[in-house]
């Protein structure tokens, strides 16, 4: 018989329990399964009713973001093996409310992402016969490592100010406008320095840098966060020292 | 409007002791803590100042104070707190800030390498002044 480990896994189903509660469940430690191929066997074998997302497997979807023994991480990419002999303490993403199990509610982050408006913003779009935008492999580089981004929300369960301030933009969020912001094809900046320029924006923001630590993709939120400071300053600096100024 | 299902959400809150759950976390709240002592460094300055100021007998009267045990202790805890404001502020810089020369990007170990030199030089500088 294999090796086996626990699973200690987080559980809320609204009809019949108030708030989570934990339970064990013995799976096969294997050197190449992750904790998201443990669920997968619970799943499959052991109890069919507990709720978990996933789809690619291979950590590029963001889809199984959950808290590894307090750690946020995907599950996908998470080794059993690095907790043997265990147990494993499987809970959902912190500072989302729980909808059942291990699985949250994003509705509040998909609307921060959108409102950065995270997609290319032309002033005058280039007619089709005259080609591509070009961009040089320097202009890629100013906004490459913000790009791999997934939507996993991983930074949002590690960041303290998001789970104190649930209306912070939040990291991923900003990275993502410094993404579009820092790209050569772009013109939508002082559209969205708007958006960060708010209260909840950048400036909510206190530099725990934990959002950094746990990206999968190694992006660093928190820096591009810095970064968005210093425009969203001079802008406010320009319009304090010139009210009646142009733009 | 809240739902029949969304009134059924688990809210996950955040603990008090939020900050002590991690070590990153408890050295950022230091880190937070610290700017307190970077202010008391202002006011004791400010306090310095002034009695120069006023006089020698001002002056001489601000030195016996600074010398009585508690200052002391006050002023070394709050030292190491601006030391160490200090530190995770310059480690922290080239994450926050692009440094370019020329059109380049100037790696990270540059950016902070540079900013301890001046710290350095300026440090030398102001030992010179006292010392020397």
């Amino acid at each position: 018989m294999p090796e086996q480990i626990t699973l200690r896994v987080a559980r809320y189903r609204p009809e019949q329990e108030d708030s989570p509660t934990f339970a064990d469940y013995e799976v096969p430690l294997r050197d190449d399964w992750a904790v998201l191929d443990a669920l997968n066997y619970i799943k499959d074998e052991l109890d069919g009713t507990l709720s978990y997302r996933w789809s690619c497997r291979m950590g590029i979807c963001g889809s199984c973001g959950m808290t590894v023994n307090g750690e946020p991480k995907l599950a996908c990419a998470t080794f059993l093996s690095s907790y043997a002999p265990g147990p494993v303490r499987v809970e959902p993403l912190a500072n989302f409310p729980v909808i059942r199990d291990l699985v949250i509610e994003m509705t509040d982050f998909m609307e921060k992402l959108r409102r950065v408006r995270p997609w290319l913003i032309r002033d005058e779009e280039q007619p089709v016969e005259e080609g591509e935008y070009l961009q040089t492999p320097a202009q890629l580089d100013e906004y490459r490592q913000f790009s791999m981004c997934i939507n996993c929300m991983l930074c949002y369960a590690a960041c303290p100010v998001y789970g104190l301030d649930g209306d912070f933009l939040g990291p991923a969020a900003i990275a993502l406008a410094q993404r579009y912001n820092l790209d050569s094809r772009d013109d939508g900046a002082a559209r969205r320095l708007t958006v960060l320029s708010q209260p909840d924006g950048v400036w909510d923001c206190t530099f725990v840098g934990e959002c950094s630590r746990a990206c999968p993709k190694g992006v660093d939120p928190a820096g591009a966060i810095q970064q968005a400071k210093v425009p969203s300053a001079l802008a406010a600096a320009k319009s304090l020292l010139l009210p009646w100024g142009g733009r | 409007m809240t739902s029949y299902l969304q009134a059924r959400y688990h809210r996950q809150q955040v603990p008090r002791w939020w900050w002590l759950r991690r070590r990153t976390y408890t050295l950022f709240m230091l880190r937070e803590l610290s700017s307190v002592f970077v202010a008391w460094f202002v006011v004791y300055l400010l306090l310095l100042v002034r009695a120069v100021a006023d006089g020698p007998a001002a002056y001489q009267r601000f030195l016996d104070w600074s010398a009585s045990p508690w200052v002391v202790v006050l002023n070394v805890v709050a030292l190491a707190f601006v030391a160490y404001h200090a530190v995770t502020f310059i480690n922290l810089t080239p994450q926050a800030m692009i440094v370019r020369l020329r059109g380049r990007r100037l790696p990270p170990r540059a950016v902070t390498a540079s900013i301890y030199l001046v710290w350095a030089l300026v440090s030398a500088f102001l030992a010179w002044l006292v010392v020397g």
